[in-house]
């Protein structure tokens, strides 16, 4: 983090990502929700019957099912006003070469490479509502690795995807579940074969495009017994004058001796509600990572999941958030310990600059019976101004009293001794803050793919400019 | 005059009281300046409003610099000079790693220098970090390790010359760096300095015993009492005080203009 950097993120005059591409769309649902829009989605992917009805029960409890009465204020939500689907031009192309040159030029300006990185394993990007390009590399697909997008696994992989879809998040749940159980399209299906490790982190990107697009992305993980692999998930979206809504559902499934770890990093721009239901099933001996980076958005509410349903079972939450002026990020994570035996770990870093609010918000909830649970929860946060805030849920369901908890939680300024330190050694108060900032979220960022730590980095030093009047 | 770093009836105080009250001091380039004085004499205030603690306010006199009177520049605007201050209760600032701190912080000087400095290269800054840390008796891995965080009393002040030795300032003030220190751990850091001795640097050594200035000869040493300087000598000032005490010095004390 040098001087010149700082310098140069100066010199950006608007957020890096607002523009869009001209619109060239074969479909586009009118505005708001109904049983033929929801109809006419399943038509067009050519879906079996019994998704159909999935839908159609999705839709009808969406319709009937309150608005939470908790959490952050979602009244400038207007469900009438968005549109549910659009088709891009072209169907998924397999290769580079196959995908349209109006969107390569769109892949091109979010940074990904013509030639594929080494690095990646495979990409997937998600053009408004569709996959557009998905392609999965030999190595992969010898291994008997799936990395499709979710409308080919459920054409190509119908057992295997029935058998998962909907058990971990149940249309029922909440009511954005259910929403995006009406309306879901485009997101990734995986499947890690047993025993099989993916060395390489899988990638998928997404965007929202033509105003009022609601992204509603489905994603279905299943990782067999032994196996191993790392999912990174990175957004992006440009500005629009009225709000946009993204609502999306990730199922993950960790079989016994399993190891997967879902990244995130999201940097919405901040007209965007981003209300998302994260949840893994652990099953024995099988370990759960959730990272997950909180930076845009003009509200987030996310609180990635672990359910260890079986002796043996880890899962951990390492969730960052970072607000700035109107923004309202309530995060955090929720970890259920429903066998004995099972271990979590929570670590939440909150960040509140100017009028922004980020929240820890979490639950560890041990049922009766499940002894020698060790689970520990720490939340920090950090704020950066006079009229920061943070607040800060954290609840516990204890049933069981043969178990060890732990909650720790600490609210800190940016210490005037720091500072002063700091600056002594020549840094301004701008960078000497910026640095006490990217010292807090390093046990985030450490466990970040480089080029993503790199981003994140950047975008605190971009969030950070001006904070010093 | 860059040679000297002139304080000129320097009065300071905090929100409760004055502490400094009319301190002269003419410190030089190439000399080792110690000052020494009771609890509560004002020894380390003058360190920190020397760098710009936003604690403490100045109502009375200069120090100048380069041409400069620099109680009129900000703490980062006097590192850019050529100041630097080894504190002694050096703050951590936990997930900055040392080797990432020191070299924003020597980015940020070469910068304000020439603003078209693109700045040292990671290999560059490694080899000079790597020098410098064997110098001091510093473990390679001290450079990834956070600034300060969890360090134990020695490292802290090892920590605060290897970033004398890296950021390579004009005027060094040391506050009390021989404080909490084992005979090894004082010999490394002072082995430390000494290596920093030279023509192109002052010093000015903050202590309350005279150990480190067995390890570090200075050149001139300096008495403080209830906030201004009572006395000044050579080296052997240092011995009477040990003999004596500074009790000759605290009842009814004289200010005395500085001898150096």
């Amino acid at each position: 983090m040098t001087t010149q950097d700082v310098a140069l993120l100066r010199d950006l005059e608007e957020y890096r990502y607002g523009w869009k591409s001209p619109e060239t769309y074969v479909y586009k649902a009118p505005k708001g929700l109904s049983e033929e829009v929801v109809r006419k989605i399943s038509e067009l992917k050519g879906e079996p019957e019994w998704m159909l009805d999935f839908r159609l029960r999705a839709l009808r409890h969406f319709l009937q099912r309150p608005m939470p009465n908790w959490g952050p204020d979602l009244s400038g939500l207007n469900f009438d006003d968005i549109v549910y689907y659009v088709k891009p031009a072209e169907r998924a192309g397999r290769s580079w070469d196959e995908v349209p040159e109006d969107i390569k030029r769109t892949f091109e300006r979010l940074g990904i490479p013509e030639a594929e990185q080494k690095f990646l394993a495979g990409v997937g990007a998600q053009y408004e509502s569709e996959m557009v390009y998905h392609r999965v590399k030999e190595e992969l697909e010898s291994k008997g690795v799936i990395f499709k997008s979710i409308e080919d696994g459920l054409r190509e992989h119908p057992e295997l995807f029935r058998q998962y879809f909907g058990k971990v998040v149940p249309i029922e749940d909440n009511k954005f579940a259910a929403l995006n159980s009406a309306v879901w399209s485009g997101g990734s299906f995986v499947y890690v074969p047993p025993g099989v490790k993916v060395e390489q982190p899988l990638q998928a990107y997404f965007r929202l495009n033509v105003a009022n697009i609601g992204q509603f992305e489905r994603t279905l993980i299943i990782i067999d017994e032994g196996a191993e692999a790392h999912y990174v998930e990175g957004c992006t979206a440009p500005l629009y004058s009225t709000d946009s809504l993204h609502t999306g559902v990730i199922e993950i499934v960790v079989k016994r001796g399993a190891r997967f770890r879902y990244t995130t990093i999201q940097n919405w721009s901040t007209n965007v509600y981003n209300l998302v239901t994260q949840r893994a099933l652990v099953y024995g001996n099988a370990t759960m990572e959730w990272v997950d980076a909180n930076i845009g958005s003009k509200v987030t509410m996310k609180y990635p999941s672990c359910y260890l349903l079986e002796p043996g079972a880890h899962g951990e939450i390492l969730s960052m958030a970072f607000a700035k002026d109107g923004q309202v990020i309530d995060n955090g994570g929720k970890v259920i310990h429903i066998a004995p035996d099972t271990t979590s770990k929570i670590v939440s870093k909150s960040v509140s600059k100017g009028t922004g609010r980020a929240s820890y918000r979490g639950l560890v909830r041990v049922q009766r019976g499940a002894k020698r649970v060790r689970s520990n929860v720490v939340c920090d946060a950090l704020l950066i101004d006079e009229h920061s805030r943070s607040d800060t849920y954290p609840y516990m369901e204890i049933e069981e009293p043969d178990v060890t908890i732990g909650h720790e939680a600490s609210v800190s300024k940016v210490g005037e001794e720091q500072l002063f330190y700091l600056r002594s050694r020549g840094l301004s108060e701008e960078e000497a803050t910026t640095m006490v900032v990217a010292g807090f979220i390093e046990p985030l960022v450490r466990e970040l793919p480089m080029e993503y730590a790199v981003e994140l980095n950047r975008l605190v030093q971009l969030e950070m400019e001006g904070s010093i009047g | 005059m860059s040679d000297t770093l002139e304080i000129r009836n320097l009065h300071a105080r905090t929100a409760e009281r004055e502490i400094l009250k009319g301190l002269n001091l003419t410190l030089r380039k190439g000399e080792v300046h110690a000052l020494m004085g009771p609890n509560g004499a004002g020894k380390s205030t003058l360190a920190y409003v020397l760098m710009g603690h936003p604690a403490y306010e100045v109502t009375e006199g200069e120090v100048w610099f380069k041409g400069q009177n620099i109680l009129e520049l900000d703490p980062e605007e006097r590192a850019h000079l050529g100041l630097f201050l080894a504190f002694q209760y050096p703050v951590a600032v936990p997930g900055v790693t040392v080797a990432n701190f020191l070299r924003a912080a020597l980015n940020a000087k070469r910068q304000a220098l020439n603003p078209d400095d693109p700045g040292i290269s990671v290999l560059e800054f490694r080899k000079l970090l790597m020098d410098k840390m064997r110098l001091l008796g510093l473990d390679p891995d001290f450079a990834g390790r956070y600034l300060n965080d969890g360090f134990s009393g020695g490292e802290k002040k090892k920590t605060e010359v290897l970033q004398m030795a890296v950021l390579d300032p004009e005027f060094a003030i040391l506050d009390e760096t021989d404080s909490g220190l084992d005979i090894d751990a004082l010999r490394a850091v002072a082995h430390g300095i000494n290596a920093l001795r030279g023509p192109e640097r002052g010093f000015l050594i903050i202590t309350h015993y005279k150990r480190i200035l067995d390890h570090v000869r200075p050149d001139y040493v300096h008495i403080l009492v209830d906030g201004r300087i009572v006395a000044s000598g050579g080296p052997e000032l240092a011995d009477q005080l040990e003999a004596e005490g500074y009790k000759q010095w605290v009842n009814g004390s004289e200010p005395v203009a500085s001898a150096a």
